[in-house]
């Protein structure tokens, strides 16, 4: 467990401890003060902020309904429907971004935003697996069914009652997309775009202090949103717990 | 389908409920006809318990109803009006589930109001209702609790109350009482009823319970393979069952291997008149149905048959007693009951008026009774 431990933790230690050190040797900010200013940062940063807020409203809009209804008309696939959302992990992303390149309109290509169509198919596994725990942990048929039972439109249905009680799994599935997004770099480096990742590994050859204190904000910032998903994961099983305790 | 009344005790009592007709209903799963030309009609404020074993089909017609299923063939009417193509959403029937349905992210005065504000009613009368039936269920001290804060009782109260705030045309009550204890399952039985017969709602409740149906309802209908095989106001059902697997399925009955002759068996020695009303049961080999109510015992030295269990029910004890290969079940009263041990030599003899009269089954299986 030691040795498990030196291996995740020594690489992380010396790379904080790279990013906070001036080209003296001696500890210093200097290098995170810098991130802001440094040529093409900006850029980078505003395009994956944007890329990664279209990625999460597109994969939201395909999966929540699409995984909804297979809970509830087609849970007889909810299998293969598992099946399909992983093979983004097993197709290499050269084959996958040939694929949208040959198969997207002529006027998507030229836009950056053909990396969140790229980037939805890529969450998949983990969107649909967070929104399947999360229907899963819920009596959806009889829920829906009362609601619609009440009154209740779909529309109404989807509003009031899945959306609220589905809040951690779509916290979830959001966060896990948005890591994704900020750390992707194999298809936005093929597809040309300079986003934040793209922007660390060409700006390395510049200054490495900077782009190295950059990727430990990257991954701290990471840590900190999955670390928030953890605990409310928690709370929602104890809020369950009780819940089972009282019947 | 032996037999479907359809005039309701009640029928004459309420104006408020609606009448419901499910006519011919058919419903397939695969290969399984789960209603197969299933025929009701429910009076108005009438409270009716589709009462049978799984699979039997009773969900799937509360289910057609709701309109949460749809028919193959037949209809649903209600008040009149062909449901076909209305849909849930639009068919006034309060539903309390099986499973604790509450909605988890609202309290229950927000619960109970959904149906309303779904309904665009105003805030201030829907809270205002809410509370008003929150006190009916007598939970106006938890209406700012949330469902994971409640008991099961307390879910399925605040359900009931959600469900009646809508003021449905049709109360529909799928298994409500079946995930609570003991207790809580009479208490809430009562008030299930008291509520019904206040408000004069039409109510159909699905349960697999016998007590419960007989308990609450005003008619029973006892189902089996998709259909009815009767329905009657739960005193005729008990006592007058009109098929074997009414008799088996509701209450205790013993089956005694006869030999009708005419219109009339012997059982035990004794001859005994078939029920009127009944298909000729032919000639031939048949068995008797028989509730433990039915017998009286006598205890005689030189009695056929001997006492092999005894068990206390308080005012009455029952008995199982062994003649040859037959076993019966017999009720006496505790006080008899209390002078008679195991192994007593007893003779038992019908005091039933009439006997019910099925098919014979094998050997094995009638020596089990009931």
């Amino acid at each position: 467990m030691l040795l498990a431990g030196a291996y995740f933790l020594l690489p992380l230690y010396a790379g904080l401890k790279f990013a906070l050190q001036n080209d003296a040797g001696h500890f210093s900010f200097f290098a995170v003060k810098a991130i802001p200013s440094a040529q093409g940062f900006s850029a980078a940063f505003t395009l994956s902020m944007k890329l990664a807020l279209v990625t999460v409203v597109l994969a939201m809009l395909l999966m929540v309904p699409t995984t909804i209804y297979v809970h509830l008309r087609l849970p007889r696939v909810r299998r293969i429907v598992e099946f399909i959302t992983i093979l983004p992990i097993v197709i290499p992303p050269i084959i996958l971004i040939e694929g949208v390149l040959g198969s997207y309109p002529g006027w998507i290509k030229s836009s950056p935003y053909l990396l969140s169509f790229l980037y939805v198919v890529l969450a998949m596994p983990f969107v649909y697996r967070s929104l399947d725990a999360g229907l899963g942990a819920i009596d959806l048929k009889t829920l829906v069914e009362a609601s619609r039972s009440l009154g209740g439109s779909w529309a109404q249905t989807l509003r009031r009652v899945i959306l609220p009680n589905l809040r951690p799994a779509l916290l979830s599935a959001m966060v896990l997309t948005l890591a994704l997004v900020l750390g992707e770099y194999t298809m936005a480096s093929l597809d040309l775009w300079e986003t934040v990742p793209v922007w660390i590994v060409n700006f390395q050859q510049s200054d490495g202090h900077i782009t190295v204190a950059a990727s430990m904000i990257g991954l701290i910032g990471t840590w900190v949103l999955l670390t928030l998903i953890v605990s409310l994961d928690r709370s929602q099983s104890r809020r369950s717990r009780r819940k089972a305790g009282t019947t | 389908m032996k037999e479907t009344s359809t005039t309701g005790p009640r029928s004459d009592a309420t104006a408020a409920g609606a009448r419901v007709e499910l006519d011919r209903l058919v419903r397939t799963f695969g290969s399984v006809r789960a209603l197969d030309g299933f025929t009701l009609t429910i009076e108005p404020g009438e409270f009716v318990a589709l009462l049978g074993p799984s699979g039997c089909g009773k969900t799937t017609a509360l289910r057609v109803l709701a309109g949460f299923e749809q028919p193959d063939e037949g209809r649903v009417v209600v008040d009149g009006q062909d449901l076909a193509d209305v849909s849930a959403q639009k068919r006034d029937m309060g539903m309390v589930f099986q499973s604790y349905s509450l909605f988890p992210n609202m309290n229950v005065t927000n619960n109970v109001t959904f149906g309303l504000r779904m309904r665009h009613q105003k805030k201030g009368p829907s809270r205002a209702k809410a509370g008003e039936l929150l006190e009916l269920v007598g939970l106006s001290d938890q209406a700012s609790k949330y469902p994971h804060q409640l008991s099961g009782g307390q879910q399925q109260r605040v359900a009931l109350a959600r469900a009646l705030a809508i003021e449905p045309r049709v109360l529909l009550l799928d298994e409500p009482l079946s995930a609570l204890d003991a207790k809580v399952r009479g208490e809430l039985r009562d008030q299930i009823r008291s509520l019904q017969q206040r408000l004069a709602i039409t109510t159909v409740f699905v349960t697999h319970d016998q007590e419960e149906a007989l308990s609450m309802a005003d008619r029973v209908c006892v189902m089996s393979k998709g259909n009815i095989e009767q329905t009657a106001t739960p005193a005729v059902l008990y006592a007058r069952p009109t098929t074997a697997f009414v008799a088996q399925f509701v209450g205790i009955s013993s089956r005694v291997p006869v030999e009708t002759s005419g219109n009339e068996v012997t059982i035990f020695g004794q001859t005994c008149p078939i029920r009127t009303g009944e298909a000729d049961p032919g000639a031939g080999p048949r068995d008797a149905l028989l509730r433990p109510e039915d017998f009286g015992i006598e205890v005689d030295p030189d009695g056929k048959g001997f006492v092999t269990h005894k068990s206390f029910l308080g005012a009455t004890t029952r008995l199982v007693v062994q003649v040859g290969e037959i076993s019966v079940r017999v009720d006496v009263r505790s006080d008899q009951g209390a002078d008679i041990e195991l192994g007593t030599h007893v003779r038992p003899r019908v005091i039933a008026r009439d006997v019910l009269v099925a098919p014979r089954m094998a050997i094995a299986a009638a020596v089990v009774d009931g």
